[in-house]
């Protein structure tokens, strides 16, 4: 039955605009919109909730542009190493692959690592999340939340990158075979994405 | 199962991007919006103009992104179609939000004016 599906799922791509030519990334981009939800919420309540407070701090000043723009610098490198490996696999290259997604797994731990760092740094200096020695306590929270959110998603993806490279050593995919490492790497972009706005929104404005 | 995993999607058949264009473009970007940030605000560099500039050049790379990198460019409608949900329900909620947040401030102002203007009758 499952093979029916599967073949008339692969034929019925060629004939309908409407039907993706992948189920599984079907699949992932509905996860990922859904995901985006999550942080379109988080976010447009950030703003809300920043332009209602008066003494909201200047997140510039309080928190650092520096350290935070090679966070950035980092997860872009990732997704560029993350769409090597996926080149790589597709020209059957899989020793390239097991490099590039071992390199893009190793961006998502230094940038979880500098997070962590930030964080201690942060509550060390009274920043909590219903505590703020800057201003608004709200912003503490809403700090928190979304970096906390964020974070979340990248040890996720550090762990499904991990599963993903287990099943390249032994020899899962190949130049016919790499759809899953074209999902676990829209899901990595997507991250990458996402910090892309909680950068601008967050640390910058 | 395994022919699924097995069928190579239609899609590998279109021209791969440049990626490394994309990745110099975005971290170009990056350098740009930080820029943007620590200049200091003035009479001709209003924060609003700042908020404005800032916002677009992050939209800016996540299209980047979006497009290049997750290959939307290259995909079938329904995907980006899929894609975009997220974003209008954004907007919904940014301008549904709106009337709340001129709320708090206006109304701070109000109590403390007429506050004021209470003292100064007694």
């Amino acid at each position: 039955m499952s093979e029916s599906a599967v073949v008339n799922a692969t034929q019925e791509s060629y004939e309908s605009p409407v039907t993706p030519e992948s189920w599984g990334k079907f699949g992932m981009w509905i996860f990922l919109a859904g995901d985006a939800m999550s942080f379109g919420a988080l976010l447009v309540v950030y703003g809300a909730l920043r332009a209602a407070t008066s003494n909201w701090p200047i997140p510039a000043e309080t928190l650092g542009i520096g350290l935070t723009a090679f966070m950035t610098f980092l997860l872009i490198v990732s997704s560029l190493t993350m769409v090597k490996g996926l080149s790589a696999v597709k020209r059957g290259d899989i020793a390239g692959l097991k490099k590039y997604l071992g390199l893009t797994i190793l961006g998502g731990v230094i940038f979880l690592s500098l997070q962590a760092y930030e964080w201690t740094h942060l509550i060390h200096e009274g920043l909590l999340f219903s505590e703020n020695p800057w201003g608004s306590a709200l912003f503490g929270a809403t700090f928190f939340s979304i970096t906390g959110f964020h974070g979340m998603h990248v040890t996720g993806g550090v762990i499904y990158l991990s599963v993903v490279l287990i099943n390249a050593q032994k020899g899962k995919f190949s130049a016919e075979n790499y759809n899953l490492v074209e999902l676990v790497g829209l899901y990595w972009h997507f991250v990458d994405l996402v910090w892309i706005l909680v950068f601008t929104l967050v640390y910058l404005i | 199962m395994n022919e699924e995993l097995n069928y190579k999607p239609e899609t590998s058949t279109h021209e791969e991007p440049n990626y490394m264009k994309i990745f110099y473009w975005l971290c170009a970007l990056t350098a740009i919006e930080i820029l943007i940030a620590i200049i200091p605000n003035g009479p001709f560099y209003p924060n609003l103009l700042q908020g404005f500039l800032l916002i677009s050049t992050a939209v800016w790379k996540a299209a980047l992104v979006a497009l290049y990198f997750m290959h939307l460019k290259y995909e079938k409608r329904i995907l980006g179609t899929i894609a975009m949900i997220p974003l209008v329900l954004m907007i919904m909620a940014l301008v549904f939000l709106l009337n709340d947040i001129t709320v708090p401030e206006a109304t701070a102002e109000d109590v403390s004016s007429s506050e004021v203007e209470s003292v100064l009758e007694d």
